[in-house]
């Protein structure tokens, strides 16, 4: 069992998952307030990594952070180390992979939520951040749990861009699905065994609590 | 007083003006897309006008020449939504005390004394959706009231309840109405309503206000034909003025009919004419009556319809090319002048209830 690979898939899920609450809730707030033209195609794009090859979004990703592309040389000039192949790199990359996870059930959330409710908070006074913190959030609350809990699983789980842009460095870049695959490929099926029902055990208990949540939220809707 | 002057052209069309003053209930009347809602939402701040003013207890709301649009968080107005938008995760003393302004020291004790007026006592800790929807519409009316604001908007307030619910919020909203001082708007598609629980009435078509007075004047003298019929008036008919013994009376087939108030019209001009239908005396088959001599008519009982004590009579009209008048009297009235339909009665149209109207 590589429990230093266990150390940074469970350090990366959560700081990705805990990144992807104000970046996801802010994209999903400004979607659900807008009707704009182009909000099709920013919808696309935030889902495109839904359906993307992870190959081929490792590979943009990869070209993004090198040292000569804007991201990559910005990067270097105010750490002094490079975007790829870092853990940095990795936490990056992931909150791209996962932003569907968060965005959509967040948005979802949002949207159920009636204008007049909204209206009717303004009507008694709330402020609109008033409004976001007792009204909206509490009333998304169940989507936002959701978008936590998929991006948390959704991150542990990601193997191909982790290849393509963290490659295997210990301790850094070596997630429990790397290790995972290096064991199968080293013939020790006894350790890939002891990692694949970590992360079964993690990707059910996840999943069922997603499942109860929405029954939840279901239940507020129709109220 | 609540002043509402609103222009708009796009994306429809609005050309309202109404006042409303303070203690008084105003019923804004008119069919679906009429802009009985965006009327409301352009008071209450959620939406604004391409021009107009509003302004309420001397604070100007919006101005579109000044260039004012105050938020709905600073106009103090209290909005009952026609779903009520309860906050579906909050209690009924949650959803009132978050609308409390706590920092004019209010006191929660306050929100209790909402629920009392509102008959709610005992409810606190429900959720909406344990409530009845005549129950969620007085957490609704208690929470606008939390703020203690300058104006009360009322958006069809009753149509999301039973027809049983609906009388008895009726009779609660008169009493609690006596209690506020400050104007009440109620946008309702329902006369009956609006003549039940308003002290005035403004008429809006396609965004237009058409007329606003008392129930009675709205209701029984539209200013032209096109509120007339706005406001369903049930008897309608065209005929010309035409001067007889020095007088003005109306020449309608074969009768001259005596008008009170003939004002504004002149002799040979084509008028239409209406009569509230409670306004036709039935002349007593037994006993005779002096009365009798004010524009009688005969006519044939086409039909008979009997509702909570009021019976309604179709008269086909003699000599009128076949003509109906409607006629609202008692229900024992009927019963004891053994009224049935092939009939012939004689009836007498009240002279200074007849209203003339141009196109």
């Amino acid at each position: 069992m590589d429990w230093q690979a266990f150390q940074v898939s469970i350090s990366l899920a959560l700081l990705t998952c805990l990144s992807l609450l104000p970046i996801g809730l802010a994209i999903a707030y400004f979607l659900a307030k807008s009707n704009f033209v182009g909000r099709g195609f920013i919808e696309a794009v935030i889902t495109l990594p839904l359906v993307l090859p992870p190959t081929v979004l490792g590979y943009f990703l990869l070209v993004g952070m090198d040292n000569n592309s804007f991201l990559g040389g910005l990067f270097v000039s105010l750490t002094g180390e490079s975007l790829a192949f870092s853990f940095v790199g990795l936490w990056f990359a992931s909150i791209i992979y996962s932003l569907p996870f968060a965005v959509q059930p967040m948005l979802r959330s949002l949207e159920s939520i009636a204008p007049e409710i909204r209206e009717a908070a303004w009507c008694s006074g709330l402020s609109k951040w008033k409004t976001f913190f007792k009204i909206e959030l509490p009333l998304a609350w169940p989507g936002i749990i959701t978008a936590m809990v998929l991006s948390f699983s959704h991150t542990l789980g990601e193997f191909g861009v982790v290849l393509m842009i963290g490659g295997n460095i210990a301790g850094e870049t070596r997630t429990l699905s790397i290790a995972i695959y290096d064991s199968v490929v080293a013939f020790e099926h006894q350790q890939a065994q002891s990692m694949s029902l970590i992360l079964l055990a993690v990707a059910l208990v996840t999943i069922t609590l997603v499942y109860t949540l929405n029954r939840k939220q279901a239940r507020v809707a129709v109220l | 007083m609540l002043e509402v002057n609103l222009q708009q052209t796009l994306p429809t069309t609005l050309d309202v003006e109404l006042n409303c003053e303070k203690g008084e209930v105003l019923a804004l009347v008119g069919p679906s897309g009429a802009g009985k809602s965006t009327v409301l939402r352009c008071i209450a701040g959620l939406q604004a006008p391409q021009q107009g003013f509003v302004s309420c207890k001397g604070n100007t709301w919006f101005d579109s020449e000044a260039k004012i649009n105050k938020t709905p968080q600073q106009r103090r107005v209290g909005m009952v939504f026609q779903n009520y938008a309860l906050f579906p995760h909050l209690t009924v003393m949650e959803n009132i005390k978050l609308a409390l302004d706590v920092d004019k020291g209010m006191h929660h004790q306050h929100g209790h004394r909402l629920l009392e007026q509102v008959n709610l006592s005992g409810l606190e800790q429900r959720y909406p959706h344990q409530l009845s929807g005549g129950q969620q519409q007085r957490v609704a009316i208690a929470r606008a009231l939390a703020r203690q604001p300058e104006g009360l908007l009322l958006d069809e307030p009753f149509s999301a309840v039973d027809k049983v619910t609906r009388r008895k919020l009726y009779m609660e909203l008169n009493t609690l109405r006596r209690q506020l001082d400050m104007p009440v708007i109620l946008v309702t598609h329902d006369l009956d309503e609006a003549a039940m629980l308003a002290d005035s009435l403004c008429v809006i078509h396609q965004g237009n206000t058409l007329q606003q007075g008392s129930p009675e004047a709205v209701l029984f003298q539209p200013n032209n034909v096109a509120i007339a019929r706005q406001v369903d008036a049930r008897n309608v008919f065209t005929a010309q003025l035409v001067e007889h013994e020095n007088k003005l009376r109306l020449k309608w087939y074969d009768y001259l009919i005596d008008v009170a108030n003939t004002s504004h019209f002149k002799v040979d001009e084509p008028v239409h004419w209406t009569l509230s239908p409670s306004k036709v005396l039935l002349h007593q088959r037994v006993r005779k009556s002096r009365g009798e001599h004010e524009n009688p008519l005969e006519g044939t009982i086409s039909e008979m319809v009997s509702l909570r004590g009021i019976t309604t009579l179709i008269l086909n009209v003699e000599h009128t090319d076949g003509r109906s008048l409607q006629m609202d009297l008692p229900e024992h009235v009927a019963m004891r002048n053994g009224l049935k339909i092939g009939e012939t009665i004689s009836v007498s149209l009240l002279a200074d209830a007849i209203h003339l109207m141009r196109e």
